[in-house]
């Protein structure tokens, strides 16, 4: 069923293949930003999902974003119930979810409302909408879509309505499933997009459903196909941009992470269920087993994560992921590992908070909570992905570090990259990142189980199996034996220690690059999933002439060397972050009262510089446009005072 | 032996464990106190099976129970409060040659980990779990604990606690999926030892629930079972703990119990007019979670190298 010939073929039987040839004059385009939106179940996002593979296979920079509303099931035809997808693809590499909509497919009227409140469509925003809401049987339905055109209009939105609902019935009894792979058909005419691959990426998508559900899905692209090349007026073409020397592999960054737990060595994944970090367990769930691991769900979160710090205890370390609830409930055994010095790596997949907050939603919440949220000092090594990329490799380095520097190591993600899909370089794999054999020789008994040494705290771990190795980990204050002391300057020197390697971690690492001129107006500074979204923001506000750069961190804990060097070039910094700070303009907020950013709070301590912050907790990805719009703003400010 | 060197004729055993390559520190419970018997059979139960002391791992979380660690020579992970289980789950899901033994208490386990407890048992991982059960927050001085007697005052129920105390029996026989559950006294040291030992021997997660004195925050939970050996009922059956000659005279109520009979465990469990002592329940077929935690661990870097590049690909553009 995945022969191109067979679509051919159809349109043959039809008569329009000359004719295709003909009429076929597509319009060519530097980049769009589609969005799909539909009440729950009905397949939105499997819809976007796929047409962002299949261009990212033709060679487009694709970014894609899900839009999820919190409850499974939320009722039909309604705003909160939006489902959906934002597919960003170009000819150029695509590093965020970009600003306003280009072209929207919506299943009914209501969930645009959302979307046109979360201001993601403008007044060139182009609406197909399935107009089966017109001739409902319900009156108030026929109103309520009567209301929502007129609304529309004033607001500028350019509506198509076509008879999606009508067109799928004549394939299917039920559109309901279904009408997502019609609208994928009319959206690969509109697009140009590889009929062949999209066919391909169908039936894998069924693989599991059998033949049947396969040909059904076929008949209802190549159905929409048609109906888009008859009746739709719109056809773009985008050129490829990736070099055709380097294999690409495209992939969430959730997909990522879970690669990166089967490179990295790691055969034990702990974990609970939470959003949004629960699909990179599902993923592994599916290929573990083919590098010998094992995910086990947990009744917890804190049994996720003892249960890990037990298998790397024994040799084998693990890995646990979960999100900024799970992380509170993991605290104190995060904490353990840290004083017991057992490698361990936690993902943190960040969504937005507090408390249970935004399960489905971004933000970067959780640095503070992850630094600091143990009781006592308890040093830990932070990493935050920023790329789908770095959520593969970064894996792979928390792994090395745990072991290296016999600590738990925190890998930030969030629901931007868990959920986002852009293609990178397929990586090499090298089979160094697996881990040796446990060590099982014996222990020479005179080196104790914390042998730290003194100047940069590192010790060797004796691991059970290990003859003469024997010790008794304890979370209680340790010495170098192991043993229970609470004396004066025992805990002192295993705090030290313990510190010590963070120091010492530092030498090993470079001061991060600055994107743009190293000194200027104004240096902007991010971590995590905002990369893409900043950089691009600053390269506007650099061709309109601001002397703007931005620097983004890797290193949360301990900071990569030189920030406040870096820092000093520019007569301003500022943070962009997603995590809450207070606006100076609000009542009672002070230079002195106001709660900065989470970032902005630990560079002002971490470089003694008046750093500033602009942040926000919308849920939402941040868009480049208002972002460069925040700059600018700051930058002709900075010029004012010059 | 004639002048031989004495541990000449040990020789064909390679390594021979004394009690003192089991015994770690010197232990600082109290005088008196229940823990010291259990020590003492576990140190007995790991020479008579001559466990490697590299290989044994003893697992605790907090409490007076959870020093045991300390107190072995091998090696050993004193944990978070109640989260014993957990963490021995983890280090035996992928080094099934570990001996993974458990230390808990009445609070560790069935008040602050009474969520991993329930688990725990349904996961049947091969392990020894042995919660000293002394009714009392000892190490805290004196709390109530889940298995204080009603009316007992404590520093948090100065007016004697008021609900009536938590049944580990029949919690941990209500678990789907349990295979081992013993109960017995610490003031017995032959049947202790005689427990511990056929709960090592178990093949799944053995329970055992000790009921231990305190003689310094809780006396009537244990004296009323001192003073009047009536209180206790000992279990007999050919696949139960094995009596040793003379012990079973000391008990004047015994029953033929079948440790496969769990609907009679239940019965017993229920039955608070008389203490079970011996094996109540036992499953040797219930399927045991390390057997498929551990799948994969033969696996070879090719075959791992291949099996990353096979998903790797699936992706490719």
């Amino acid at each position: 069923m995945n022969d191109p010939a067979e679509l051919i073929a159809v349109k043959q039987i039809d008569g329009v293949v000359e004719e295709l040839q003909v009429r076929d004059s597509a319009t060519s385009i530097g980049e769009h930003i589609v969005e799909i939106v539909s009440d729950s179940g009905e397949g939105a996002q499997k819809c976007g999902q796929t047409f962002g593979i299949v261009s990212a296979r033709m060679g487009n920079g694709v970014w894609t974003v899900e839009i999820i509303p919190a409850e499974i099931q939320p009722p039909a035809r309604t705003p909160d119930g939006a489902s959906g997808i934002r597919i960003r693809l170009g000819d150029s590499l695509m590093t965020n979810m970009g600003n306003d909509a280009n072209l929207v497919v919506a299943f009914n009227e209501q969930v645009l409302r959302s979307r046109i409140a979360s201001n993601a469509y403008d007044e060139k925003t182009v609406v197909l909408l399935d107009n089966m809401w017109a001739s409902d049987r319900d009156e108030k339905i026929r109103q309520q879509y009567a209301d929502a055109l007129l609304e529309f209009a004033e607001y500028g939105l350019e509506v198509i309505e076509l008879p999606i609902q009508e067109e799928c019935l004549k394939v299917v009894p039920d559109p309901r499933k279904g009408k997502n792979m019609f609208v994928l058909g009319m959206l690969a005419h509109m697009y140009s997009r590889d009929t062949e691959k999209a066919l391909a990426e169908i039936s894998s998508i069924f693989a599991r459903k059998g033949e049947k559900v396969i040909s059904t899905n076929h008949a209802l692209f190549k159905a929409g196909y048609k109906f888009a090349y008859d009746s739709i007026d719109i056809h773009y073409e985008i050129a490829s941009h990736s070099e055709p020397d380097k294999r690409m592999v495209v992939m969430n960054g959730n997909q990522a992470v879970g690669l990166g737990i089967m490179a990295s060595g790691m055969e034990l994944v702990a974990m609970y269920p939470i959003t949004p970090a629960t699909s990179a367990s599902h993923f592994l769930a599916d290929e573990f087993q083919r590098v010998g691991g094992f995910v086990h769900q947990a009744e917890d979160e804190i049994a996720a994560a003892g249960f890990s710090i037990g298998a790397s205890y024994a040799g084998k370390t693990a890995c646990t992921i979960t999100s900024g609830p799970g992380i509170a409930l993991k605290t104190e055994m995060i904490g353990l590992a840290s004083m017991a010095e057992i490698p361990l790596v936690i993902i943190d997949v960040q969504r937005g908070g507090p408390s249970t907050g935004l399960p489905t939603k971004v933000e970067q919440s959780d640095l503070l909570a992850t630094l600091f949220g143990a009781p006592g000092d308890s040093p830990k090594i932070i990493m935050a992905a920023a790329t789908i990329s770095d959520c593969f490799h970064f894996v792979i380095l928390a792994r090395k570090l745990a072991e290296s520097f016999r600590t738990p190591v925190i890998l930030l993600s969030d629901a931007n990259l868990a959920t986002g899909v852009q293609p990178f370089e397929r990586p090499e794999v090298n089979d160094d990142w697996f881990s040796s054999p446990i060590d099982q020789s014996e222990w020479d008994k005179k080196v104790s189980a914390y042998d730290w040494d003194e100047e940069t705290g590192l010790s060797a771990r004796p691991i059970p199996g290990m003859r003469g190795g024997e010790y008794v980990v304890t979370g209680l204050a340790h010495n170098r034996y192991a043993k229970i002391a609470y004396d004066a300057t025992t805990n002192q020197a295993g705090c030290s220690m313990r510190s010590r390697k963070l120091a010492a971690m530092v030498q090993t690492l470079e001061p991060p690059k600055v994107h743009g001129d190293p000194e200027g107006d104004l240096l902007i500074v991010g971590w995590g999933s905002t990369l893409g979204t900043i950089e691009e923001a600053v390269g506007v506000a650099r061709e309109n002439g601001h002397k703007v750069s931005s620097v983004h961190l890797r290193f949360l804990s301990p900071f990569e060397p030189g920030l406040r060097e870096i820092c000093s070039r520019f007569k301003q910094v500022m943070t962009v972050e997603l995590n809450y700070s207070d606006d100076i303009d609000s009542p009672y907020i002070t230079d002195e009262s106001r709660r900065y950013s989470q970032l902005a709070q630990l560079l002002r301590a971490h470089t003694l510089l008046d750093i500033d912050c602009w942040s926000t907790v919308s849920g939402n990805p941040l868009q480049p446009g208002k972002i460069s719009r925040v700059i600018i703003d700051r930058a002709i400010q900075i010029e004012g005072e010059n | 032996m004639f002048g031989l060197k004495s541990d000449w004729s040990v020789k064909a055993n390679d390594r021979y464990f004394t009690l003192d390559d089991y015994a770690g520190a010197e232990p600082r419970w109290c005088t008196g106190c229940g823990d010291l018997a259990i020590l003492a059979s576990v140190h007995r139960v790991c020479r008579e099976k001559q466990l490697l002391p590299e290989k044994t791992v003893s697992v605790s979380g907090i409490g007076c129970s959870s020093r045991l660690p300390h107190y072995m020579k091998t090696y050993g992970f004193h944990g978070l409060h109640g989260r014993a289980l957990p963490v021995a789950c983890g280090v035996k899901s992928r080094r099934p040659d570990l001996d993974v033994w458990v230390a808990t208490g009445d609070g560790d386990c069935f008040s602050i980990g009474a969520g991993h407890w329930v688990h725990a048992l349904r996961y049947n991982m091969d392990m020894t779990v042995l919660v000293f059960d002394n009714g009392i927050y000892g190490l805290t001085k004196k709390q109530t604990s889940p298995t204080t007697p009603e009316e007992y005052q404590t520093n948090t129920h100065p007016s004697g606690a008021v609900l009536p105390p938590l049944n580990p029996l029949t919690v941990s026989l209500g678990v789907s999926n349990i295979s081992f559950v013993a109960q017995m006294v610490d003031w017995n040291p032959p049947l202790l030892y005689e427990t511990i030992k056929a709960a090592h021997e178990h093949k799944g997660t053995s329970f055992v629930r000790i009921v231990q004195r305190c003689p310094v925050f809780m006396d009537v939970m244990n004296d009323e079972m001192l003073d009047d050996p009536a209180r206790l009922l000992l279990l007999n059956h050919e696949q139960g703990i094995p009596v040793p000659d003379g012990v079973g005279k000391l008990f004047e109520n015994q029953l033929d119990h079948d440790p496969g009979d769990l609907s009679a465990a239940l019965g017993l469990a229920t039955d608070l007019s008389k203490i079970p002592v011996g094996l109540l329940y036992r499953n040797p077929d219930a399927r045991m979670y390390n057997e498929i935690s551990s799948n994969g661990l033969d696996l070879s870097h090719e075959e791992k190298l291949a099996g990353v590049n096979e998903v790797l690909d699936k992706f490719l553009i």
